[in-house]
Parts: C-alpha cells; structure tokens; sequence
C-alpha cells in the first residue's frame, strides 16, 4: 500500500514536470522572448542563449558578442537590438550597451553583432545601478523607451531613438519607481503598466523573488497600484509569486501571439523539479478589471469543455442516460407506489437517499458505436459522453509554454480529431497523427482557444467553434468573437 | 356548431390568404394567426434569412424524445416514399388506418408555429410527429454553406435525400440552435426535408441556411409547388 501510494505520487509529480518546457531551459534572468525567422530566442544573464523552433522544445544558443546582466532585446527594422548592462567595478557603477545584429540565427551569413554604443550608465555615486533594461516601443505614441534599474536607488525612464535604438540625447533619466529591479512597461487599453520584480534573487528556494505591477496613464507614470500607492514609493500589485513546485519568479518579458493570445515569459530562480535550478518558464496573460494576471499552463486532468458563446458543452454524438439512472417525471405525493413503498410513491424531489456515484464509462460506452462518432453541444449533465481527458504528450513537439494534448472521452481511448473537411469527429483509439494533437492556448479573458496542431489537407490554421447552440465546427479563429471561446472546467 | 359552420366557411373563402383555415365540419375553428396560404409562385427568405414556406403534414402520433427513440420514429416508414416525395398541396396519404393532408403555409414570422397548423386544423400537437418540406431554389451552385436549424422539440432533416442533421431532448426552439455540416446546394432545385417530434405543449420549427461566413445565406428562393383553391 505504502509503495503503490509512494508510485502515485511520483507519477504526479512526473506529470506536473512534463508539462514544464522541455529541452534545456537553465537561464538567468531571461529578456523577453522575440522571434526571428521562426525561432524563438532569449537571452540571459553571463551570455546564456536559448532557442526554440516551438516554444515548447529549447535548446542553448550562441553566446552574443557582448556577455552581461539581464539583457533585453527588441526588434527595429532590420535591427535585432539587444540591451546588455554590466557593473563597472563594483555596483552601483554600471552602464547598459547596445549591440545588434541583422539576424539572431547564427547559422545566416547576416550573423554578426555590432556595437553601437553607452545607452544609459550610472556613476556609483547617482542613485540608480544601470542594469536590467526593459525596452518598450509604445504602440500609441510610436516612441521608444528603455527603464532600467535595480535595489540601488531609482528604476528610471529614458526615451530612445526608435530607428537607431541610441539614446535620445535630449532625454533625460526619470525616476519611476524603487525597491525593484527587472522592471519592463506594457501597454493595454488606455494604460501604461510597469512590470517589476520585487525580493530577493539568488538564494535558490530561499529566493523571495516576486512580479508586481502598477499603472499609470503616461509613461512616465506616475505607476500606481490597486491600492494608490505610487511604485515610486514600493508599491507594486502581485502579477505573480511563487507557488507549485517553482520559487521566486522574476524578469517578466511579453510575448504578444496576436489574435488575443497574450503569454509572458520569466524565470523562477528555484524549479524544484529540476534540483532548483534557474529555469525560463512561459505562461498566459490575462487580463482582469484593467490589471494583468498570471494565467496557468494547462494541466493534465479531466475537463468538461463549455462553450463561452453557448453554455453548452463538447460531448458525443450519441444518447445520454441521467446519472443514476431513468425517472418518470410526475410521481410524487400519495398513491400507489412500488414493491415495499407502502402504497407511496417515491417524492421525487427527496432524492434516492446515500451516493449517487458517477457514470462508469466503461459500462455506457457498450452502447456507443464502435468506429467513428461525431460530437456536438449540450447541456452538461455530468455524463459519461461530455466528460474528457487531457493528456499530455511530452514527443509530439508543443508552442510557446505548452506541449499538445491528446483529448479523449475520460476513461476510454477515444480521440477528439479534426477531419479533413474541417469538422470534428472521434475516432476510436489514438494514433498519433497530427490531426489529434491540440494545441490549448488561455486567452486573455481566462477562456480558451482549441486548435488542432494540423487539419488534412489545408494549411488553414483553424480553431474549435461553437456554431449554433447545439453544433460545433473548425473555423478560422476571431479574436473578436466568443464562438472559439471555450471554458475548460472541472466536471 | 351549425351556425359557426354555416359562417366560418364563407369567412374563410372571403378571407382567401388572409387566414389559414382549414373548412372542415369536423375540424376546430381556431384560426393560425401566424399561417397563411402562399400566394405566389416562389418566396424568398426573409431579412434574417429564414425559410417561410413549407408543405406541412398533418400530424402522425408518436412518442419518445431521446436520440434513439427520435432515429427510430423517422426510420420507421409511415406512407410510401416518404423520403423522396414531394406532394402537392391538399394532396393526401395513409397512416394506418387515417388520411392526413399535405398543406402549403407561409409564415408570417422567422418559424413556422405547428401548435397554431395543428390547431387550426382540429388536430393535436402534442406527442405527435410533424413532416415538413420545401424546395429550394438556387441560381447557382452554393458550396460550403450549412442548414441552421431550430425546433420544439426534437427533429431530424434532409438535404436531397442525406440525413444532414438532428437535434434531440425536450427543448425550445433556439436559432441556429443545431447548424449542419457544410454542403453543397446544387443549381437549381434542392428539397429540405424535415421531421419534427413534439412531447407535449407549444411546437414550432425554424430553418435557414448559413453562408461560408455564418452569415444568413438569401440567394435561393423556395417553392410548394401549385396551391390548391
């Protein structure tokens, strides 16, 4: 008994780690994520590189030109710009470089980093250490700009020039917030918010490293959080702490999908998965009552998947029994009833008195059609038909923070899949192509988009959608619609 | 009843159009306020989409809403080439031992409300299956579009002869409640078949088609063939 309890417990915590990014993932103070030429690249602190062709899958890259603290990187042009501070001497005295390079794949002929100079420096004497550079172009004004700083004294605001990203020389550095390093501004609906990290690095699990936030309506802020208390001043709302099996996360950087698949990276400075090291993690943002929310990964479990749209729910296309069993409707007070009622019949609405246990799958799916069955939408009933798996699969490849999942009817074998007309269908056991991998992206509203990793035949990409109240379909995703939203709740 | 008889039928035969009525001494004398008699040869959906004439059968008894109990009454074969016919209006057939009448309506609303067909014309509309079909007139081929259908309470359709779709339980009628595969309406004439099964209380159906965008598809025209005097 002890032995079988002991097994279950590494087998879950087998699963948990299998749903953490795959490959080599140790780095340092990541920078945000950018991609070139289809790979996904970041950079760390000491010179690490990371690159993936999915997202999912990381491998080590080439060290740039220049080795520092916690680059950050964007993309002008035909420039890929990477910020780089390093201590001169002792902190606080630092200065931030820029190099760059015309691509980051360091196969291409093109690879070849320039220097372009001192972006932002401290002293040693000033109250700033010009280190940890966000870089920021603002989607609304189109100017460019760079934060920087850590424990020493201010985080502060410089603009950039956006075609040479060089300082503006006329900009002069402000002071925006304290008590933080890692700070990184984004831009949603009207507001300017300030990514920040807050506690202590470098101590493995003893890390208090934490992501906090506060917004203003101009960058240059003032940053206030939930409660009004200006960053300026330590404030600073939780964006995300630690919790699970990591601890300390920090540096957040955005990774903006489009079509309103928003995901942050970060690291954690302990994964105790992974003997505590230093790992890059890539996770959902949200987005609640005008703040940003860490959102999870999906994890492996059984789901009932609704329709945002319709409140109604994926199941097979095929009869349902009510659990426990059929009822008349109707018979209730005094009358005749059944053997040993007495006379009575049963009050319908007293219940059958003890546990009504779920479905047994196994028993229901005798009845199901043994080749293929279509799905459609329900009303949830707690059946057997709408109850389903998540599995996921750690060698079929995956997308930024997650690998595919297989989808069957929990307890069975039986696969959701799209088919070559861009509908759904079921097929009775897994086989692996690609047409029944699914890819689970949380949007930015906490509902998710469904999309197979292929559908035959077209090159389409195409997502889950509810289409009537009853029916569902593949269709070309609409961020601005809730057809190929769905909800992903316990059963 | 005699007199009622004697005023209801000239009423009705003023009323042409007007009213949807059936003239029997045998029948109610309620009339459909939402059903008249086509008076053209051919009518377009309307704004939203929705198909307003049909050639509807009077109702054959039946009973079961569940997935199979619903397969199972539309399989069963109640009159002759009941898959592939397309009668006439005021044509009949034999259901056992009972004559039921094809009748041609118009809808003034997006459904087509059997409880008033039913009614007005004597007949019940509870645990009962409805037959319905009209033809579907396209000037060109149309691929990639779905039926979107709505119905109180269980139903099951055709598209030129296929089984496209079925929604089943006890349920109201929800626009685009079940939406269809995508197919092809062909060049020229396309019949919509339908079966609708009732428990008990109010029925009624609703159909139109969807474009390759979701969008009501209205390029087609529907026909009953000719209307009886």
């Amino acid at each position: 008994m002890k032995l079988l309890a002991l097994t279950e417990v590494i087998l879950a915590f087998t699963a948990w780690h299998a749903l953490a990014l795959e490959g080599q993932v140790q780095i340092h103070d990541p920078s945000t994520i950018i991609q070139c030429d289809g790979k996904y690249y970041t950079f760390g602190t000491g010179g690490a590189c990371l690159v993936s062709d999915d997202g999912w899958t990381w491998a080590r890259g080439v060290t740039p030109a220049r080795r520092g603290m916690a680059p950050d990187i964007i993309q002008l042009g035909d420039h890929y710009c990477l910020y780089v501070a390093a201590n001169i001497g002792a902190q606080p005295k630092a200065a931030i470089n820029l190099i760059w390079s015309r691509t980051l794949d360091s196969n291409s002929p093109d690879y070849k980093w320039e220097e372009a100079g001192v972006v932002a420096s401290s002293d040693g004497i000033e109250d700033c250490n010009a280190i940890d550079p966000g870089v920021f172009l603002d989607p609304v004004e189109k100017k460019l700009w760079m934060v920087y700083g850590s424990y020493f004294g201010f985080i502060r605001l410089v603009q950039l020039d956006s075609k040479t990203g060089m300082r503006d020389p006329a900009s002069q550095p402000l002071n925006i917030a304290i008590n933080c390093e890692a700070s990184d501004p984004i831009y949603n609906d009207g507001w300017y918010y300030l990514l920040a990290t807050h506690g202590s690095c470098c101590r493995g699990a003893d890390s208090g490293y934490n992501i906090r936030v506060g917004r203003a309506r101009s960058i240059s802020g003032p940053y206030l959080d939930h409660t009004g208390i200006d960053m300026i001043q330590g404030g600073g709302k939780l964006f995300l702490g630690s919790g699970g099996r990591v601890i300390g996360p920090g540096h957040f950087g955005l990774l903006d999908l489009g079509d309103g698949v928003q995901k942050f990276s970060c690291h954690y400075e302990a994964d105790l998965d992974r003997g505590g090291a230093s790992v890059l993690d890539i996770r959902p943002l949200l987005w609640k009552d005008g703040w940003p929310v860490a959102g999870e990964n999906l994890k492996e479990g059984t789901y009932e998947i609704e329709s945002a749209r319709t409140g109604t729910a994926l199941e097979l296309a095929v009869e349902g029994m009510p659990v426990g069993g059929r009822r008349n409707r109707g018979n209730f007070g005094a009358g005749p009833g059944g053997p040993g009622s007495g006379g009575q019949r049963p009050n319908p609405f007293s219940g059958r008195g003890g546990v009504i246990p779920p479905q047994d799958v196994a028993q229901f799916s005798t009845n199901w059609p043994a080749d293929n069955i279509l799905v459609r939408l329900a009303n949830y009933l707690c059946q057997a038909q709408q109850k389903w798996a998540f599995s996921a699969l750690t060698n079929a490849g995956g997308y930024p923070g997650s690998p595919y999942f297989k989808i069957t009817i929990a307890g069975t074998e039986r696969t959701l899949a799209a088919t070559k007309d861009g509908e759904l269908v079921t097929l009775p056991a897994f086989t692996g192509g690609p047409e029944q991998l699914w890819r689970m992206d949380q949007l930015t509203d906490g509902t998710w988009r469904i999309m197979p990793k292929a559908v035959p035949k077209t090159k389409e990409p195409l997502a889950m959608s509810a289409i009537g109240a009853s029916s569902v379909t593949l269709a070309r995703f609409n961020p601005d619609s809730d057809k190929q939203r769905w909800l992903i709740k316990i059963p | 009843m005699g007199l009622i008889h004697q005023l209801v039928i000239p009423l009705a035969l003023v009323a042409g159009s007007a009213v949807f009525a059936f003239a029997d001494e045998n029948a109610s004398r309620y009339p459909a306020p939402s059903l008249t008699r086509p008076d053209s040869a051919e009518k377009a959906p309307n704004a939203a989409g929705f198909i307003q004439r049909w050639l509807i059968l009077e109702p054959i008894s039946c009973n079961g809403l569940t997935d199979s109990a619903v397969q199972a009454a539309v399989k069963a074969e109640y009159f002759p080439n009941q898959f592939s016919v397309v009668p006439r209006d005021g044509e009949a057939v034999t259901v056992g031992s009972t004559n039921l009448t094809w009748h041609a309506v118009d809808t003034k609303e997006y459904n087509v409300n059997l409880y008033h067909f039913a009614h007005s014309l004597g007949k019940p509309s509870s645990f009962v299956l409805f037959w319905a079909l009209t033809v579907v007139n396209c000037s060109e081929e149309l691929p990639g579009v779905s039926l979107a259908i709505g119905s109180n309470a269980a139903s099951v359709w055709w598209v030129n002869g296929q089984e496209v779709l079925g929604i089943y339980g006890d349920r109201q009628t929800v626009i685009d409640d079940g939406v269809s595969r995508r197919l092809t309406l062909k060049k020229g004439q396309n019949i919509v078949r339908c079966a609708v099964i009732n428990g008990g209380g109010a029925t009624d159906f609703c159909a139109r088609f969807l474009d390759p965008d979701e969008k009501p598809l209205k390029k087609f025209t529907v026909s009953v063939g000719e209307v009886a005097r």
